[in-house]
């Protein structure tokens, strides 16, 4: 294919607009998720082994590292759930002018980073 | 309409609708499991495989494990054909991920089951 279109697209150049961002972040987190649903099989399946799996898993859970882990694979959870249900809402019809666009991608990062915050307490 | 050999329903729009299906699912299995573990802080073994034992919850389980499967394929799908131009990177990274969520979807079924 022949292609004489000029490219000069600086994306250093561009600000993006909130809802860019928000949409870019959906994408990284659900990246994330494919990598980080090896931990939480792993947790699940030993956790399911036996008296002493689960013990072990238990016992894990204890370690700074693995808690940090958890808490980083629940947080990409949350916002891309967050972000998947605004979507939705979207797919309703609500909320697709460009003002609606921006409260949207608003009411996304307030509610996943509440939740994010509560997780964080709630696995400490 | 966009139709692409890749693609996991074949066309656009099936993909499109898939990715809704299970994210629905998705989003009902994961508000459950936190929801479960948040109401059972000093959950013992005999509970968690108890639940886990119960067939309503291994179909859901099984269900949950399937929409993964279909909706990774198609987000990693969508994410891969936007930013990898190269089609042997692109085409080698989709075999990749696709051998990766069936191995999910194994193991998955092998910890319900094994």
């Amino acid at each position: 294919m022949e292609n004489k279109r000029p490219v000069n697209l600086d994306l250093t150049q561009f600000k993006f607009p909130l809802p860019a961002l928000t949409s870019i972040a959906h994408r990284i987190t659900g990246v994330m998720l494919f990598v980080g649903l090896v931990f939480l099989m792993y947790g699940l399946d030993l956790s399911l082994s036996s008296e002493q799996g689960f013990a072990e898993a238990k016992a894990l859970f204890d370690n700074a590292l693995v808690k940090f882990i958890i808490w980083g694979v629940v947080s990409a959870l949350l916002y891309h759930l967050v972000a998947g249900v605004k979507h939705l809402i979207m797919d309703l019809g609500v909320g697709e002018t460009i003002e609606g666009g921006e409260l949207g991608a608003q009411i996304t990062i307030v509610l996943s980073v509440v939740l994010i915050v509560l997780a964080g307490v709630w696995i400490w | 309409m966009v139709a692409s050999v890749t693609s996991f329903g074949r066309n656009g729009l099936s993909d499109w609708i898939i990715q809704r299906f299970t994210a629905v699912v998705l989003a009902a299995y994961t508000v459950f499991i936190l929801g479960y573990l948040i109401y059972n802080p000093e959950l013992t073994y005999e509970q968690w495989s108890g639940l886990f034992a119960c067939t309503a919850m291994r179909i859901f389980s099984l269900l949950a494990l399937l929409c993964i499967g279909a909706h990774a394929w198609v987000g990693l799908w969508t994410v891969s054909t936007d930013y990898m131009r190269s089609t042997a990177v692109r085409l080698s990274f989709q075999a990749f991920f696709g051998v990766v969520l069936f191995a999910y979807v194994v193991w998955g079924i092998q910890i319900l089951w094994g």
